[in-house]
């Protein structure tokens, strides 16, 4: 019996996807070249949303910085926030306030979990369940009330400082946090329930975007993408920063690097930084939340108004062509992004601009092995693949 | 983690004209053209260090400090094994913007180095597909270079004409 497929000699075709398709999230465009409807080449075409965030920092001050990493990966502003305070307070070796740091882990944490939930139900979504959609976004919800609450933004956050926080959390913080700890759980339970051993789901997106051991070494992935190819790498536990040293929580790993593995470990990883987050409101310590020198942080308000020292500082803090320098060298400091790991390469000549603010986005090491993982699938799969990958078009272009 | 003397003097044994530099609990390599290329296979085969996994390529532009050589291209690699990050830098001089490419070692840098190469105008010699990646194909001109205006060169207005 011939292969009807070889038997029906057609064109190959060339399908366009993009740049504006609902399923991309964000402009990204793909060239698919089709075998019928089998993928036999797919050629991801990027940079639509390149917005030179690397050459704006060469003209900016560390703390103008802050205010555009927000709108890197917009899912989870306030990790990226975090890992560039972070990065430029290890080039200038300070370190903060014990405080700090566990706010900064509960934000990073809750941040992880409101971008896994937005990556869940638009996932979901794509491949056509609507009600997971609906359950993830009423669930960040709550997370977005508290970081509104605590930051005044839902999006620009800009929560961070070099040397602490913007400010300290408000009053009611534990307790929405706490409340939100009690409610998690069942929502991620519902998430399971609707998903995790439903029939076609497990159809749908098992055996596809199959990404081996090897590529995923190969293509220097990271983050979910990694750890659904079975290695066990992340930054929390590989390089501990903050205080991820402390607490107790597992990265979850699995080994069959298709759609289905990346799911799960999604879905793990958010139970793992709930445990996480209840173990930092136990001992939720008080305190201050920025370093005392002024050189670094504004100074408080009173001082300003009652004290030439005050007054110095406030200006050098803020004034156009000042703020404070930081001395030359280069530091590669990396934090675990929801996506992967997000890097921060500075170079300092001392002053108060860096020479170089480059970018380790997770999304645009993620996409790369895009063609490895497609090739051989149908066209439908398309968004369920790059539905698992998560690929925020602000972080992958920059 | 494995001793930052341990790995210099593996290094060292076979590359003796590498510099090294270490700041802030970071080992940095300094290598020359002529070496590169080898250097970095030893690094990622050598059976102590093993630094199979790239993380990061990027280059930096010194115009304004008036150093020589102008451009560094710097590597991050890190090492399952010894759970050890490393950065390798090349000195790349403006008159000589030739490099070998590590496509063919980590596939990771088939799309790093396509950054690179549109943003300092680096040219990967053995690259599969040298092709600019988040610019368009018709622009000219390398943004991140330090003589390239920080408003651009007015593209934004021509990029329709340009075809």
């Amino acid at each position: 019996m011939p292969d009807t497929v070889h038997e029906l000699k057609s064109d190959r075709m060339i399908l366009n996807m993009g740049p504006q398709h609902p399923a991309t999230h964000g402009t990204l465009r793909l060239v698919l070249e089709l075998d019928g409807e089998v993928i036999v080449k797919a050629e991801p075409q990027i940079g639509y949303l390149h917005s030179g965030f690397e050459k704006l920092g060469e003209d900016k001050t560390y703390t103008q910085w802050i205010t555009l990493s927000d709108r890197m990966n917009y899912l989870s502003p306030l990790c990226n926030n975090i890992g560039f305070a972070q990065a430029v307070e290890r080039l200038i070796d300070i370190e903060i306030p014990e405080r700090a740091k566990y706010i900064r882990v509960i934000f990073a944490e809750l941040s992880r979990i409101a971008d896994h939930l937005v990556w869940v139900g638009t996932h979901a979504l794509d491949i056509g369940a609507m009600t997971a959609f609906l359950y993830g976004f009423e669930a960040r919800e709550w997370l977005y009330d508290i970081f509104e609450h605590t930051t005044g933004a839902r999006l620009t956050t800009s929560y961070t400082r070099v040397g602490g926080l913007f400010r300290d959390v408000p009053e009611d913080f534990e307790d929405m946090v706490n409340e939100f700890n009690r409610k998690f759980p069942k929502v991620l339970k519902s998430l399971h329930g609707l998903l995790t051993r439903n029939r076609i789901w497990m159809d749908r997106i098992r055996g596809i975007g199959y990404l081996s051991r090897e590529d995923a070494i190969n293509y220097g992935v990271t983050g979910p993408v990694l750890r659904g190819s079975g290695i066990d790498y992340d930054v929390r536990k590989n390089f501990p920063y903050l205080i991820y040293d402390r607490f107790d929580f597992e990265i979850p790993v699995c080994d069959d690097g298709d759609v289905y593995a990346r799911y799960l470990v999604r879905m793990e990883e958010m139970a793992q930084s709930h445990r996480i987050v209840e173990q930092c409101m136990k001992d939720f310590p008080d305190g201050p939340v920025n370093i005392a020198d002024e050189k670094y942080k504004l100074p408080e308000k009173e001082k300003v108004y009652d004290t030439i020292e005050g007054l110095i500082h406030h200006f050098k803090n803020i004034m156009p062509g000042h703020g404070f320098d930081v001395p030359a060298g280069e530091i590669y400091d990396a934090t675990e992004a929801p996506n992967g790991e997000l890097g921060f390469y500075l170079v300092s000549d001392g002053t108060n601009k860096p020479v170089r603010l480059r970018v380790r986005a997770p999304s645009f090491v993620n996409f790369s092995p895009f063609d490895v993982m497609i090739r051989g699938n149908m066209v439908s799969d398309t968004v369920a693949v790059l539905g698992s990958l998560n690929i925020i078009a602000g972080e992958l272009d920059r | 983690m494995i001793e930052h003397k341990i790995i210099q003097k593996e290094i060292s044994q076979k590359f003796p004209n590498v510099k090294f530099e270490e700041f802030r609990e970071m080992l940095s390599v300094l290598s020359s053209k002529a070496d590169f290329l080898d250097l970095m296979k030893f690094l990622k085969e050598n059976s102590n260090l093993q630094f199979d996994y790239l993380t990061d390529v990027t280059g930096v532009d010194f115009l304004k400090q008036e150093r020589e050589p102008r451009f560094d291209i710097v590597y991050h690699l890190y090492s399952f094994k010894n759970n050890q990050r490393l950065r390798v830098k090349l000195g790349v001089p403006e008159e000589d913007i030739d490099v070998p490419s590590m496509a063919a070692i980590w596939k990771a840098a088939i799309w790093l180095e396509r950054e690179v190469f549109e943003m300092f105008g680096i040219n990967f010699v053995d690259h599969p597909d040298l092709r600019r990646l988040l610019t368009p194909d018709m622009f000219d001109g390398n943004p991140l270079r330090k003589d390239y205006p920080l408003r651009g060169r007015g593209e934004r207005d021509s990029i329709l004409d340009l075809k």
